[in-house]
């Protein structure tokens, strides 16, 4: 294969990665403090893309045509109000629910998800087809042989892996990340230690889900286009990523996402059938891995849990 | 006693009765107080257990309870002889509700959860159909549709036997999405498109032919009702009855905890691969039956929302308890198609009506019973 082609796969391949991994590190956060599977949390990424979309028309009616400041004011729109509405789905959905099986938990979030998914495709305006999202970013490009390296592309990726990193930071080097792992590790002992456990899992659901926004900004960023329906997908890649990984572990998710893109571009580029066969193939080897490391890449700590 | 079972069998006929107008109602009126109706009633069991009684009562003459649902469903498909689509949707139902029976002999019996219920469901459909299109006898087409899904379902033993809780869960989500995307794209079973089907043929009964007895005349899925409702029946005998055995116990004894089962002497492997097959089984039965009924099938029924459905009529009607799934059934089934009059907010009502639920209910509409050891004596 020439090299440059090469060099367009392997490249679309880290962003396709870097979206995964954003919505992977939410399912890990999650699961770390709670135990939970929150299943609405790829409509999440596809609420926080629409969000995004509804504010630049919103700037673009003010008259407001700086694109820095437009893409900043969109992507921080675009966190707090999914952070508000993780904050939300965790406080009334989730923390009721403790009690019961944890496949009600799953039950629950995915016929959220199925909620959200509707609300866009009912009341945005002609929700149900696909909406352009708006370049916001420089588009000016770079030709090195048969590799077009574009500038938003470039920016797109820093950006995503640059939050992750942030939350990462949040989670191994603040105060109130270690109460977030206290929790993890042991939510009785981390409340008798006087860590406000509905605080904790609070603001944890509200940094996972702001991932997730930012993660569908970068997403409409990226193909210019957003569709009610990408949650789903979004959703169960971003949970098989977490998944292969290893639940619990924000490396892991990390390495989960880059790894299900790879397959994926893999899966179209090198396989002897026709590129529609790339999920299929995606999901067979993550099958396989699940099979030889049961409990993910970096695996859970031993303990078990209840 | 046998006062209770006459109240019991008056109990089935104004459920029977209910179950018709239920279906065939046109009038957004008469459907919502049918709910409220039903709302009350079971709200008035559940406060002061008035059913109690009449149930144990029916509990230590299950053939009985059998007849009784038998009628009932045979007095609401007279009731519907004649109207086409309540009688599909009634089919429907009772084709889900096999499925679900096998499901739930994974997760509620043995602990295995699955989310790729549709996946089994369809390969059963497919082998239907590609087997009848062959000639194949129609009755071994079926249960070629099972044996098949089961076989398929064995590939994933390997890896659901070392998986737990939400690794196991992505197993099966995966395998439902590659099945699906591999039928969409692959071009021998017919990709998007789909395949055709012949409607059953029974040793020269042909479904698809109107009824015509004397003067009346009925539509012809009554005949697939009459299948179904065996099937439905059988499968929930037969869940019942491995509840009841040895394997039964060592399903429950597996699924509350494996490390206890197996100092036992429990083989946990084989409990597990029994139960996942036989969940299987009746999940690829109900699929070629279902596929025939139809007559044609397509990639887009069988995608991992189908197998949440299934799902979620397993937790919604109780989990383990095989009796929860009827009405679970009809409430995720009918509702959204009775539902057509509020147009497209139909999936956000129910999608609000499934998460109510299970907030107020969060052990599903009859949870499933303490196990009864000596059912003789308890009458």
């Amino acid at each position: 294969m020439d090299p440059g082609v090469a060099a367009q796969y392997a490249f679309n391949g880290l962003m396709l990665g870097v979206i995964y991994a954003m919505v992977a590190v939410g399912f890990t956060l999650f699961f770390g403090v709670l135990d939970v599977i929150q299943f609405a949390h790829g409509d999440v990424v596809m609420a926080g893309a629409f969000v995004a979309l509804a504010t630049s028309l919103a700037l673009h009616a003010l008259g407001i045509a700086v694109p820095a400041l437009v893409v900043i004011v969109v992507a921080c729109a675009a966190g707090l109000a999914m952070a508000l509405v993780g904050a939300l789905i965790a406080r009334y959905l989730v923390l009721p629910l403790r009690a019961a099986p944890a496949f009600n938990t799953l039950l629950v979030t995915l016929m959220l998800g199925s909620i959200l998914r509707e609300l866009v495709r009912l009341f945005y305006p002609n929700g149900s087809n696909p909406q352009p999202f708006p370049r916001l970013l420089p588009t000016v490009s770079k030709n090195l042989g048969n590799f077009t390296l574009r500038l938003d592309s470039v920016i797109l990726l820093v950006t995503g892996i640059a939050t992750i990193v942030m939350v990462n930071l949040v989670v191994r080097r603040t105060r109130f990340g270690l109460a977030i792992r206290a929790v993890a590790q042991d939510s009785d002992t981390a409340r008798s230690m006087g860590i406000d456990f509905e605080r904790v899992v609070l603001v944890t659901f509200a940094i996972g889900s702001a991932l997730a926004g930012i993660a569908g900004v970068v997403y409409g960023l990226y193909y210019n286009e957003v569709n009610f329906d990408i949650g789903l997908l979004l959703g169960v890649i971003g949970f098989s990523a977490a998944v292969v990984g290893g639940l619990g572990s924000i490396y892991g998710a990390i390495l989960g996402g880059f790894l299900f893109a790879a397959l994926q571009t893999i899966g179209s580029v090198a396989l002897p059938v026709s590129s529609a066969y790339n999920n299929v193939f995606a999901f067979a080897v993550v099958i396989i891995l699940m099979t030889w490391k049961p409990t993910g890449l970096i695996a859970e700590r031993p303990s078990e849990r209840a | 006693m046998r006062s209770h079972i006459a109240v019991a069998a008056a109990a089935f006929a104004v459920g029977g009765v209910w179950l018709w107008a239920f279906l065939s109602t046109d009038s957004v009126w008469l459907f919502a107080s049918l709910i409220v109706v039903a709302v009350l009633a079971f709200a008035f069991f559940q406060r002061f257990d008035a059913a109690g009684r009449y149930r144990r009562a029916l509990a230590t003459r299950p053939r009985r309870a059998a007849l009784f649902a038998v009628l009932a469903v045979a007095g609401v498909a007279g009731g519907l002889r004649d109207q086409a689509y309540p009688l599909l949707m009634l089919c429907t139902v009772l084709l889900f509700v096999v499925a679900c029976i096998g499901l739930n002999i994974q997760t509620g019996y043995c602990g295995i959860v699955n989310f790729a219920g549709a996946a089994f469901f369809g390969t059963g459909a497919y082998t239907a159909a590609v087997l009848s299109a062959h000639g194949v006898p129609h009755l071994f087409a079926i249960v070629a549709g099972g044996i098949v899904a089961a076989l398929v379902g064995s590939l994933l033993i390997l890896p659901v036997l070392r998986t737990r809780g939400y690794y196991a869960a992505l197993v099966t989500i995966a395998f439902g999405i590659l099945f699906s995307t591999f039928l969409e794209v692959n071009s021998a079973l017919g990709g998007p498109q789909g395949l055709k089907l012949p409607g059953i043929d029974l040793f020269g009964w042909r479904f698809n032919r109107d009824i015509q007895l004397g003067g009346a005349s009925a539509s012809f899925y009554v005949n697939y009702l009459v299948l179904s409702l065996a099937l439905a029946l059988a499968a929930f005998v037969f869940a019942r009855r491995v509840e009841r055995s040895w394997l039964g116990l060592a399903f429950d004894a597996v699924r509350l905890d494996e490390t206890a089962a197996a100092t036992f002497g429990i083989g946990i492997a084989r409990a597990k691969i029994i139960a996942f097959t036989l969940g299987n089984l009746l999940c690829g039965i109900s699929g070629a039956t279902y596929a025939m009924m139809q007559g044609f099938i397509a990639p887009n029924n069988f995608t991992f929302g189908e197998s949440l459905i299934l799902v979620s009529i397993v937790i919604l009607g109780g989990i383990g308890n095989p009796l929860g799934i009827v009405p679970a059934a009809l409430v995720i089934i009918v509702v959204p198609q009775k539902l057509q009059f509020i147009q497209e907010y139909r999936f956000l009502l129910y999608g609000c009506l499934v998460i109510l639920i299970l907030l107020f209910r969060p052990e599903g509409l009859l949870p499933r019973p303490l196990r009864n050891y000596f059912p003789e004596s308890s009458a």
